[in-house]
């Protein structure tokens, strides 16, 4: 099926994991905002590395070493271009979002947190941009409050800035809900947080596959993603922070490939970004990483947007049609991400059925249990849509879902 | 398997409508069960007078498979021994997981759950319940988990 110049199925020709069967069925993968499937071109990456350069990175004057070094850090740039960072050394490479959200809560918290001082978070917060918080608050004496969540799912800026005070020192928001798929204003939020003095932190595991990202535009302070969820390799992903911020925090992580001098008792460290590397980094998943954005970015992204818009559409639509089907998030910015609810069938028992026709979907928490709260829900099947997917498959998902209330009655 | 198959009639009943979904009249232990990752939860009770468990009931909340594990089980141990209980948990937890062999057709009601064995990821749903009474026959205090 082709949306306008927008070519699906050469598209998924170039994902091994769709040629593949589940339970008798043709797989329709339907939980990307989980973990996307990966292009041969990333997996071709991963391969290349260990098949050729195969080395440590910064230690070696051997050739090998010297190609490992300079895909490397060749990743990194490409990073920045994808962000729109000012420059390289603003990119840290960590294992993901909810590693990123440690280092700053330790790092930032600690420096920026005292008592009676607040981290404001959203209600539709992912557990990993809340618990680090939530740490560090502990240590310090401070607390994290929630801007709430509208009933649409809809979160305004006015809905956070009304929540930014005196005593706000980090405002920490997703770019995009993972439940909801909610599209945050973090340019508006941004620039309310600034005015106030506050640093502005953006959980961007959901925003990246997406949307367009310009930390720059969007004002954010820091922003993180995960590659896995970027079609790269899982257990790496990206910290930006600007300069001037990220390179006066203390280092984290202390050990090889972060020092200057080392003495017993004490030692200095590197300037950014080796500063927050310390280890042998994940060399392949960063090369995997640098990969997964040129091919992204090798798309008519605005056709893979809006073909996702379409595929969001038809699943809100058919699943709204279906009795006792209860939609969580119809804001009318979205990404296309769709919870729901069945009257009368539990997500899980909702997941097996669907998982029986071939059709992989999300049913749980989603690690949003402040946001299942909300909504009085302990978990909602979720379906997330990737540019690979097809109307087909989204009529297979409505089906399915039909289906499985005639079974339950 | 179909999953379809999994949910047959007396596993859809149950879930639907829980037997024994209540606390039983002077209960001498009770224990509670969570599974955190997918948000099941039943708390069990039981009258136990020597050696035999007199009565039980559960409550709680959770998918159909955990509702109607919990409600076969309460069916199944009551009027049983503590011995003769760990023995029908035990032939119960190795037709679910596939460990045992062999049709199970002595488990009687339960036996409609052996096609979890083809859906490894669910059979924490299924004994969840049955945890829950051991350590509540055990008077085990803190939460337990089968996750």
């Amino acid at each position: 099926m082709t949306t306008g110049a927008f070519d699906v199925e050469a598209l998924r020709d170039g994902f091994p994991a769709l040629r593949q069967q589940v339970r008798g069925r043709p797989l329709a993968y339907l939980d990307s905002a989980a973990t996307a499937l990966k292009p041969t071109a990333v997996i071709d990456a991963l391969t290349g590395y260990y098949t050729r350069d195969s080395a440590n990175v910064h230690r070696g004057v051997h050739l090998l070493s010297q190609r490992a070094s300079l895909a490397y850090e060749d990743a990194r740039e490409k990073v920045r271009a994808f962000l729109n960072a000012s420059e390289a050394r603003e990119i840290v490479f960590l294992r993901g979002v909810t590693e990123a959200m440690n280092l700053l809560a330790q790092t930032l918290g600690r420096a920026r947190l005292g008592p009676g001082d607040e981290v404001l978070v959203t209600e539709l917060e992912h557990h990993s941009n809340l618990v680090p918080w939530q740490m560090a608050a502990a240590a310090a004496g401070a607390r994290v409050v929630g801007a709430p969540v509208e009933d649409d799912g809809a979160m305004t800026a006015a809905r956070v800035i009304e929540r930014i005070g005196s005593r706000t020192r980090i405002v920490a928001v997703a770019h995009a809900s993972n439940v909801l798929g909610t599209v945050l204003p973090v340019a508006e939020i941004a620039a309310a947080a600034h005015a106030r003095g506050a640093i502005v932190v953006v959980d961007g595991a959901q925003g990246a596959p997406h949307l367009p990202v310009d930390v720059r535009a969007l004002g954010a302070d820091f922003y993180a993603f995960s590659g896995h969820k970027l079609f790269g390799p899982t257990g790496i992903g990206a910290l930006y922070g600007r300069a001037d911020l990220l390179g006066a925090l203390p280092p984290w992580q202390g050990g090889g490939g972060m020092i200057e001098t080392v003495e017993i008792e004490s030692s200095t460290y590197r300037g950014l970004p080796e500063r927050f590397e310390a280890g042998t980094p994940h060399i392949a998943g960063a090369v995997g990483l640098g990969a997964a954005i040129d091919w992204l970015c090798g798309l008519d992204r605005a056709a893979a947007a809006a073909h996702e818009d379409a595929l969001l559409a038809r699943a809100t639509a058919g699943l709204s049609r279906i009795p006792g089907v209860r939609l969580l998030g119809t804001a009318p910015s979205k990404v296309s991400v769709l919870s729901f609810v069945l009257d009368g069938v539990h997500p899980h028992d909702l997941g097996t059925l669907l998982d029986g026709e071939g059709i992989a979907i999300r049913a749980g928490h989603h690690c949003a249990q402040p946001l299942m709260r909300r909504y009085g829900v302990t978990a909602t099947a979720r379906a997330s849509f990737a540019l690979y997917n097809t109307t087909a498959e989204v009529d297979a998902l409505v089906g399915a879902v039909g289906r499985a209330r005639e079974l339950f009655g | 398997m179909d999953p379809r198959e999994l949910y047959q009639e007396l596993i859809l009943d149950h879930g639907r409508r829980p037997r024994n979904f209540r606390v039983p009249e002077g209960p001498t232990c009770r224990a509670e069960g969570k599974n955190p990752l997918c948000g099941d939860h039943v708390a069990v009770s039981a009258v136990v007078v020597g050696d035999r468990v007199e009565d039980v009931g559960f409550q709680g909340s959770g998918c159909a498979i955990c509702m109607a594990a919990a409600s076969t089980m309460t069916e199944a141990v009551r009027g049983h021994t503590r011995e003769e209980i760990a023995a029908m948990f035990a032939r119960f937890h190795g037709v679910v997981t596939g460990a045992a062999s062999g049709d199970a057709e002595d488990l009687g009601k339960l036996a409609a759950f052996s096609g979890l064995s083809e859906f490894p990821m669910r059979v924490k749903c299924a004994t969840l319940a049955w945890h829950t009474l051991e350590a509540a026959l055990q008077g085990r205090g803190e939460p337990v988990s089968s996750e």
